[in-house]
């Protein structure tokens, strides 16, 4: 197989797979903005006094971490026609993405919040802190380093879930492998390219989800 | 319209129940083997070779770094350039069981790894062999690190199975693809389909935080 894998074609095809390389890179980057902020929402509502506002998101992270994100995908992109909404597949996409991972954000957040305990918040309000001077200084620092690593990992799994996206055709890494196979029926050139710049992304998340540990366990220390 | 739809959907029922039967079995299988390859690494993992230690981990990152969609695609579309032909059924519980037991693998060695130093030491001291001491000693505590997440993976893995249709496997999935264009009702059909995984992976769910309450409070009774 190697001594005949095809360097040229793949190098043909490069300005195609670059373009996939960023298609991939916005379509994941809108999806965990929205994603974060929809977590946070949940999570805050999930976290609420009020009983009907916690069972609503309960019942949303209940009934996405129970279900595939496929299912979820093609819920959207054969349901939503059938309801009479008509929105470009690229949209559809992004809102299931945004969806399947703000159930896990709202997790992670909340179990971040949780992890901090209350006498810290006490002791802060005893000391004459402020709501954002107790935020700032205690709670968000403390939750930022308990979370960063799920969440840089949660990323992870969403730039790779980005990939089912070539299942209702749109053009993004995945895609492109499959296009260089049907196009010139080469399956390896193709897939083990877009592997390829999947691992890119891979390995700069994973090494800045090392970096951001060791300097927050190095602010901790001081 | 709708009535006739629902109809029609009711029709098919057996239809989805013979993709269910295909999800529990592609999952079933590729769990059973995934667990056990994934233990063998986890434990060759946490010892002292340190080539083995080193394509372990490469495999793992590499897993980890792709993927599920190009994985089965590799699988199922480069194997055969090699001379490896293989159906659509075993091409995916292959993927599923390589993708699974390199999760599994991490899971065990982190669990592996949780458990004191001093407990290997006392016992080396009290004479034990290598195999003893992994039976009797290692294994026995670390399970109670390893077997939240290892039921976790088992919802995932269940949920991964899903991109298994995109190869033609007859799964839940696949056959809410096939409805969908006999029955344009995206919404039912895939809520159907929702239902059933929820099916699955609720119970899953429920039975891994139970394993994480009940596995802390033992830690600190002891």
């Amino acid at each position: 197989m190697l001594e005949s894998f095809n360097f040229r074609v793949i190098w043909e095809y490069m300005p195609l797979y670059l373009h996939c390389f960023l298609a991939t890179l916005w379509l994941s980057g809108l999806s965990l903005l929205g994603a974060i902020v929809l977590g946070t929402i949940a999570c805050a509502m999930r976290l609420s006094q009020s009983r009907i506002i916690s069972r609503i998101a309960g019942i949303y992270i209940e009934s996405i971490r129970s279900t595939p994100l496929l299912a979820q995908l093609y819920f959207f992109y054969f349901g939503l026609p059938s309801l009479g909404i008509m929105l470009p597949e690229w949209v559809t996409g992004v809102i299931a993405l945004t969806l399947n991972s703000g159930a896990y954000y709202s997790e992670i957040i909340r179990s971040g919040i949780k992890g901090i305990p209350y006498g810290q918040i006490e002791a802060g309000i005893a000391s004459g802190l402020s709501y954002f001077q107790r935020m700032r200084y205690i709670i968000l620092p403390q939750a930022l380093g308990m979370t960063i690593r799920p969440m840089l990992g949660q990323a992870i799994v969403l730039v790779k879930d980005s990939s089912l996206l070539s299942l209702i055709s749109i053009a993004e890494l995945t895609r492109a492998g499959q296009l260089l196979t049907s196009e010139r029926f080469m399956p390896a050139e193709g897939f083990l390219t877009t592997a390829a710049f999947y691992l890119i992304i891979y390995y700069m998340l994973k090494g800045f989800s090392n970096w951001s540990e060791k300097r927050l366990i190095f602010r901790e220390a001081h | 319209m709708w009535g006739f739809y629902f109809h029609e959907l009711i029709h098919s029922l057996p239809f989805f129940l013979k993709g269910l039967w295909m999800t529990v079995a592609v999952s079933g299988l590729s769990l059973i083997a995934g667990t056990i390859i994934g233990f063998i690494c986890g434990i060759i993992r946490t010892s002292g070779n340190k080539i083995l230690r080193f394509i372990i981990g490469a495999w793992v990152d590499l897993i980890r770094g792709t993927p599920f969609l190009v994985q089965i695609f590799v699988i199922f579309f480069i194997l055969p350039s090699i001379g490896i032909e293989l159906d659509a059924f075993p091409a995916a519980v292959i993927a599923l069981t390589n993708l699974a037991a390199s999760f599994i693998c991490e899971i065990v060695a982190g669990g592996i790894s949780a458990v004191p130093s001093g407990q290997r030491e006392a016992a080396t001291a009290s004479g034990l062999s290598a195999y003893q001491q992994l039976r009797q000693i290692v294994l026995p505590q670390a399970m109670r690190t390893i077997l939240p997440p290892l039921v976790g993976q088992y919802v995932l893995s269940v949920k991964d199975s899903s991109i298994v249709s995109a190869i033609g496997v007859v799964d839940i999935t696949r056959v809410g693809w096939l409805t969908v264009q006999r029955v344009p009702e995206g919404l039912m059909v895939f809520g159907l389909v929702g239902i059933l995984y929820f099916v699955i992976c609720y119970p899953l769910i429920n039975l891994s935080s139970f394993l994480e309450r009940r596995m802390t409070v033992e830690s600190t009774r002891l």
